[in-house]
């Protein structure tokens, strides 16, 4: 290694390059890798057709989570194409021994929320899945990024990808978030200011103290969404926030294998000096509430304006295809317009943070009447949390039910499905045409925004409710 | 998996001049749940393709039989989103070999040359001369050249040339996948692995 200026990104992937291909890519080593039900039978069976076995089963961790039912998860699953996805990744799992946590394990949920939870993503390390929102575990200083279901296979038969390395960015969010601002929020104002392709290509590291003052929930939900404007992944800095979140977690390091890793995890953070490819920096007091009026995640408006009447970058019939789709109109307000579903959940917007912020609007107020609400744990602990704080009270109280983990409604691979036509205001991250069901029409948003469109059947700025 | 060797494709095409085409509409999530690679070609751009009673929408490009080959012409931000592999595998399953935009999202690029099919990026002006020529005949050809990194329109002689790395234009011209590269070199990851923190 040079004694050059380097930047955390750089110093994470230099030393995962197991060799340079030139006019290639490198081969990239992986730490950790996480599979689920959906991306990996192929995998398994396309490495059986050459013959070959996994190479290093105790690096991969199996969860099931996008096709699982979100409610009676002791019955079997009635789908049965769901049912054979899941039984193959419990079969797989068995077969070549890879930790499989599947429906009622306790520390079953969604992937992207367990591997922090428990410890298994940490600071420095590579990891991948076969879902593109494994951009989430970047919030530890990790470089994490979904990848294809021949990836998945590389992984499983070599422990390795073959990645160009990408570009750099730096994204800078700098001052005092107002109240009722959360990470969510953040990351769509960015994507709204970069447009949904505008860091393809790019790798984001976030900076400024904004990110240095959130939670690691709050940054899991802004790296979640880096793929959202196109980035392969982002990554945060680890800092005592981070180490806080680990220590005493199931697989974190212990005793002098944890000094070994701090000592390792506080050289990871850009040099004084390194250089970005690109670099923008956005004032926090520029941030409001959010929502979603199209049908791309750049699509999104500080909730009080109005519908722009076109999207810089996008041609005009795009644009307008995208607002037919939703049923709106340029220039319109979003304020005040009804709401049919409820989705609080998701591998963006799952963990304890995002219900309690939800619970926080409901508390005292009852869902309104037309409004069918999905709460969908992130996983079973953040369940178990939810009920031992006190939430599922408040929850109940206000006429919601809780559900089971699952990724449920964010891409509605099981029964969580919003009607066609049908407005939902959702903490998940695609508001893609179909992407909560057929014909469904997703505005995405904070949880604060979905708690304050749940008991006002309309999109409402959660800052009115807010005492 | 093994695919068919890429190297000069000559073809009519197939244009769709949309946008941010996300991979939930190349292949709706609902369609994934097979646990082979079979069968994707069905679906592909399902609920754009057919009303929910399976009726073909008529005013879909894959509907009217003027336009059909095997590549698509697309517009720019192609393949957004989801990292389902099931995306290249519906475009692939369906016929086509070669996706033709102005800009790809990498997952959907990576996922896409891993199977053998080439995303052939080009300037906006060269994407919308090709939508032009299709416009004014569906019959026109696109002829692309793996070994010449060309693109040309046929009829008219306009051509681009476009970039890939030359490890991948290997692969795709000799149909090796990158699977049988990193078996080769297992030694070395192993002593790799050894020497790794976690």
């Amino acid at each position: 290694m040079s004694n050059k200026p380097a930047t955390l990104f750089d110093k994470v992937w230099d030393s995962h390059v197991v060799r340079k291909i030139e006019d290639g890519p490198d081969v990239f080593f992986i730490d950790r890798h996480f599979i689920h039900e959906v991306t990996s039978p192929v995998a398994f069976l396309g490495m059986e057709n050459r013959g070959l076995k996994v190479m290093f089963p105790e690096k991969t961790f199996a969860t099931a989570d996008h096709n699982t039912p979100t409610i009676n998860q002791h019955l079997p699953v009635q789908d049965p194409l769901s049912a054979n996805q899941l039984k193959a990744l419990e079969t797989n799992s068995n077969k070549y021994g890879i930790s499989h946590w599947g429906l009622g394990n306790p520390k079953n949920g969604i992937v992207h929320v367990v591997g922090p939870e428990n410890g298994i993503t940490l600071p420095g390390m590579t990891i991948v899945c076969g879902d593109s929102h494994t951009s989430t575990h970047g919030a530890f200083g990790a470089i994490a990024f979904g990848i294809g279901t021949s990836e998945v296979e590389m992984v499983l038969t070599s422990q390795c990808i073959m990645q160009p390395k990408p570009k750099k960015m730096r994204i800078n969010v700098t001052g005092k978030l107002g109240k009722g601002i959360t990470p969510k929020d953040v990351t769509l104002y960015i994507i709204s200011r970069l447009t949904a392709a505008g860091a393809t290509g790019y790798f984001v590291e976030y900076a400024g103290d904004v990110f240095e003052n959130m939670s690691m929930e709050g940054r899991m939900t802004v790296c979640n969404m880096s793929i959202e404007m196109g980035a392969r992944g982002g990554i945060i800095a680890p800092d005592e926030t981070t180490y806080n979140y680990i220590k005493g977690r199931e697989k974190a390091p212990k005793g002098a294998a944890w000094d070994t890793a701090l000592a390792y995890w506080k050289t990871l953070r850009t040099d004084e000096g390194a250089t970005f490819d690109k670099e923008y920096t956005f004032d926090a007091a520029d941030i409001e509430p959010m929502i979603t009026y199209g049908t791309n995640p750049g699509m999104g408006m500080g909730i009080t304006k109005h519908i722009p009447s076109a999207l810089a970058g996008d041609s005009k019939s795009s644009y307008e295809k995208s607002l037919q789709y939703m049923g709106f109109h340029e220039e319109e307000a979003m304020l005040g317009k009804k709401v049919d579903y409820v989705f609080i959940g998701s591998c963006t917007n799952g963990r304890i943070e995002d219900f309690r912020a939800f619970a926080s609007i409901v508390k005292g107020r009852k869902k309104a009447d037309h409004v069918t609400a999905w709460i969908v744990p992130g996983s079973h602990i953040v369940e178990q949390q939810i009920k031992e704080e006190g939430i599922l009270d408040i929850l109940t109280e206000a006429g919601f039910q809780l559900r089971q983990p699952g990724c449920s409604a964010c891409l509605a691979m099981n029964d969580d499905k919003v009607p066609a036509g049908k407005y939902a205001v959702s903490t998940s991250n695609r508001n893609f045409e179909g992407r909560q069901g057929p014909g469904s029409r997703t505005m995405l948003a904070s949880p604060l925004v979905a708690a304050a469109a749940a008991v006002t059947g309309v999109v409402t700025d959660p800052r009115e409710l807010i005492a | 998996m093994a695919y068919d060797k890429f190297t000069i494709l000559r073809s009519t095409a197939v244009p769709m001049p949309i946008e941010n085409v996300d991979t939930d509409q190349i292949i709706p999530a609902r369609f994934l749940k097979a646990t082979e690679r079979t069968g994707f070609g069905d679906n592909l751009f399902r609920d754009w393709r057919y009303e929910t009673d399976g009726t073909p929408k008529k005013d879909f490009v894959l509907n009217n039989p003027i336009y059909s080959g095997k590549i698509l012409v697309a517009g720019k931000n192609f393949g957004s989103g989801s990292s389902r592999e099931h995306a290249a595998w519906a475009i692939y399953d369906y016929g086509f070999r070669c996706v033709v935009s102005s800009f790809f999202a990498d997952i959907f690029k990576n996922n896409s040359l891993n199977i053998g099919i080439l995303p052939v990026q080009v300037s906006p002006e060269f994407l919308d001369k090709i939508f032009t020529a299709i416009e004014s005949d569906p019959k026109a050809e696109v002829e692309i050249n793996l070994e010449a990194q060309t693109i040309t329109i046929p009829a008219t002689g306009e051509s681009e040339s476009f970039a890939i790395n030359s490890y991948k234009k290997h692969n795709m011209m000799n149909g090796y996948d990158d699977i049988d590269y990193l078996q080769a070199m297992k030694d070395e990851i192993t002593t790799f692995a050894g020497k790794s923190l976690y």
